[in-house]
């Protein structure tokens, strides 16, 4: 089934398209048209909110701590739902980040292609990938605060012992468990753009493999590792679904002192601002400028992890 | 490379390495075993998303809930006649529960629960259907007439006495709201692909490709606003439907996030032609669009197919755009200009209203486990086609 003879179906077929080919032109044009639309719509979602969120934005808007009744555009903030967003993504950095990485190195350097652990592996991180996020947030509830939580308000008796309601630390491992994917998938890709050379050098000295993955391999593919997590980062930023359930709250009075708290959410925001407004014509502003805070921040990160993959890229071709 | 890679892999196998090269490092056969049991996380991930969100609605998948707004009440005084699993039956609690209460807590519990009944309202008690466990397979699935209703139908409204749990109208929402979306992104996405693949000048594909895939960072939750405030009043103004928020406008904003995933899957599989069928297509004298579409597409057919089922898995699951942009009426309706209530905003919206353990909850968590299933069907399928077209395009590499 190699040939390409076996791929083709063997038929004859009329190339002899001589001089002006009108279809040709026309479905060139067709695809092409396709992909300007999509392009083109894509301008227009990032300049309707540019243009129109604009005017809400201001150093007071980002700056505040709203009061009750956030709907007010002239005395609302955003600035609890920024702190909340900045925390959660943070903490879940720090348990994605180790898992991701090390199973990305198991992957690339020491599992073996074929075996049905690595197959088994992969179909894993390929699954999870395509899990809907909002099962990850029912999956959040049925795990993580009735169960674990559950578990360690028994074993921690006493007063302050509250883990089994929804809490910053269930939202940002919900979030975690959505974004391994996401590192796993970026982190070995590095992995794998690094030449065979140098682990073979490293390995023809008398290096032992976890030495040459620790001293050679890791240094090179920081640049990729980094790229993972600020787009594990940036996905997770965006996401609403997972943390509707595990942590975010409505309202709330003062920050989040620890990780037992709710908190507020840019994204959780966008969506009460865009279905709860008691009068969407005058929150219209408020609305529009929170979203484009919450693309500002993704979108920075997703521009810095393309251009530090871009000098990867660049670096280890010049190695090769 | 590869047999360089086994003979190091053989080396540190053995006890605590001590057949290691020269010398015995445990420690650092530790670390390799520690890194072997992390990547086994995934995997644990994957079975305890589907054991723990399956247990919670494991009492409906077993038909153990009763959601009756009247049910069976035994006077308090008749406490001492039940056997301790009639009373946990009665009061829902487990054995542990039970034996952790003294005798007035019990009997406090049943005088709850028999006022509680007691203040059900008179029309309820008289209606017919506050019998009924509308959690029972047929009255989830099967149209059934209710009191008040002309003919038999499909009513999903888990408010009020009697609680009407019918799946039908969800999941025709869900799936009138994602062929919308599907029918939007994938000619898009698959022309695009085209184009960019085979069609475009490199120096051009450097620019665009980027540009699509840029689309995958706008949050959800930002493309289900662009479609409340920009595509209903757009489309609404261009095809003239009553409804402002519907099934087409959440299937539109559906499809804009569903193009950049489809969109890569299908530019990486028409990629993974190998380049010797197209040379030899122009050089036999094709144009570009004739070997595009008679020889990279079919070759590639198959993984635009995956890219379809995995853009469908992605559709299907997506929960903040229908929440935001469909409107949300939980009404059975064919027509896509009609209000649509997804499965994912049903679960998304109702949740905090729901009772910890209570039959609300748990049909939700069924629901949730529906989708789970039908997701990860589509993911296996899409990975599978994928993985084929791939050993058979690049040669038996594994």
């Amino acid at each position: 089934m190699n040939s390409p003879t076996a791929t083709v179906p063997a038929q004859t077929r009329d190339f002899r398209g001589a001089g002006f080919d009108f279809a040709s032109f026309l479905f060139t044009g067709l695809t092409g048209l396709a992909t300007w639309l999509i392009l083109a719509i894509l301008a227009v979602i990032l300049l309707n909110i540019l243009v129109n969120g604009w005017e809400g934005l201001s150093w007071h808007f980002v700056s505040t701590i709203p009061k009750k009744d956030f709907f007010e555009p002239e005395t609302t903030g955003v600035l609890p739902m920024i702190v909340g967003t900045t925390i959660r993504v943070f903490v879940m950095t720090l348990f994605v980040l180790p898992v991701g990485v090390i199973t990305a190195i198991y992957l690339s350097e020491y599992a073996a292609p074929l075996s049905p652990i690595t197959r088994f592996i992969r179909a894993a991180v390929n699954n999870l990938a395509g899990v809907p996020s909002i099962v990850f947030g029912l999956f959040g509830v049925g795990f993580f605060i009735n169960f674990v939580g559950k578990g360690l308000d028994a074993l921690l008796p006493g007063a302050g012992s509250n883990w089994s309601h929804p809490s910053l630390i269930w939202a940002s491992l919900t979030l975690a468990v959505m974004t391994l994917p996401v590192v796993i998938v970026a982190t070995e890709e590095s992995l794998r753009a690094i030449p065979p050379g140098l682990r073979e050098a490293s390995l023809a000295l008398g290096a032992t493999q976890l030495e040459t993955v620790w001293k050679i391999v890791l240094p090179q593919a920081l640049p990729g590792i980094m790229t993972g997590g600020i787009l594990a980062v940036s996905r997770a930023a965006g996401e609403v679904a997972p943390i509707l359930f595990t942590g975010v709250a409505y309202y709330m009075a003062s920050l989040p002192q620890k990780l037992t708290d709710q908190f507020m959410d840019l994204g959780y925001h966008v969506y009460v601002l865009s279905t709860q407004s008691p009068n969407i014509e005058k929150t219209r502003p408020i609305l529009y400028a929170t979203v484009l805070v919450l693309l500002l921040l993704t979108f920075a990160l997703n521009f810095l992890a393309i251009l530090i993959r871009a000098r990867m890229r660049k670096k280890l071709r010049a190695l090769t | 490379m590869g047999d360089l890679r086994n003979d190091s892999a053989r080396r540190t196998a053995g006890w605590m390495g001590i057949q290691r090269g020269h010398h015995a490092r445990p420690l650092e056969w530790l670390t390799e075993r520690l890194i072997f049991a992390v990547s086994l996380s995934t995997i644990l991930v994957v079975f305890l998303i589907f054991l723990f969100v399956v247990r919670e609605a494991l009492p409906i998948f077993r038909g153990q809930m009763d959601s009756a707004a009247i049910q069976k009440t035994i006077p308090p005084a008749d406490l001492d006649k039940l056997s301790p699993k009639e009373l946990g039956q009665y009061l829902g609690l487990t054995g542990k529960q039970l034996a952790e209460m003294d005798r007035e807590t019990l009997l406090a519990l049943m005088e709850v629960r028999l006022e509680a009944q007691n203040e059900v309202p008179t029309d309820i008690r008289t209606d017919k259907d506050a019998r009924v466990n509308t959690t029972e397979w047929r009255y989830l699935v099967l149209p059934h007439q209710w009191t008040g209703y002309d003919k038999a139908e499909f009513i999903w409204q888990p408010i009020g006495q009697i609680k009407k749990y019918n799946l039908v109208p969800l999941v025709v929402g869900s799936l009138k709201v994602t062929l919308v979306g599907l029918c939007f992104a994938v000619p898009l996405a698959v022309a695009a692909a085209i184009y960019v693949s085979q069609l475009v000048s490199p120096r051009w594909k450097e620019w665009i490709k980027p540009g699509i895939e840029l689309l995958s960072s706008v949050p959800s939750v930002v493309m289900g606003t662009f479609g409340l405030l920009v595509l209903a009043p757009v489309l609404k103004k261009a095809f003239g439907y009553e409804v402002p928020l519907n099934a087409f406008v959440a299937g539109i904003a559906l499809g804009l996030t569903a193009i950049p995933l489809v969109f890569s899957i299908a530019e990486d599989a028409l990629t993974s032609v190998p380049r010797s069928y197209i040379q030899a297509a122009l050089a036999l004298g094709a144009s570009k669009w004739q070997t595009a579409w008679q020889i990279v597409l079919p070759a590639a057919t198959p993984g635009v197919f995956a890219a379809v089922v995995l853009g469908f898995g992605r559709t299907i699951g997506e929960t903040m755009v229908v929440l935001i942009a469909s409107g949300n009426a939980s009404i059975l309706s064919w027509s896509i200009f009609d209000s649509a209530r997804s499965i994912t905003a049903t679960i998304a919206a109702e949740m905090a209203e729901t009772v910890a353990g209570g039959h609300h909850y748990r049909i939700l968590f069924m629901l949730g486990s529906v989708l789970f299933a039908v997701t990860f069907i589509s993911n296996l399928i899409g990975d599978v086609v994928i993985h084929r077209l791939k050993g058979k395009l690049e040669g038996k590499r594994g």
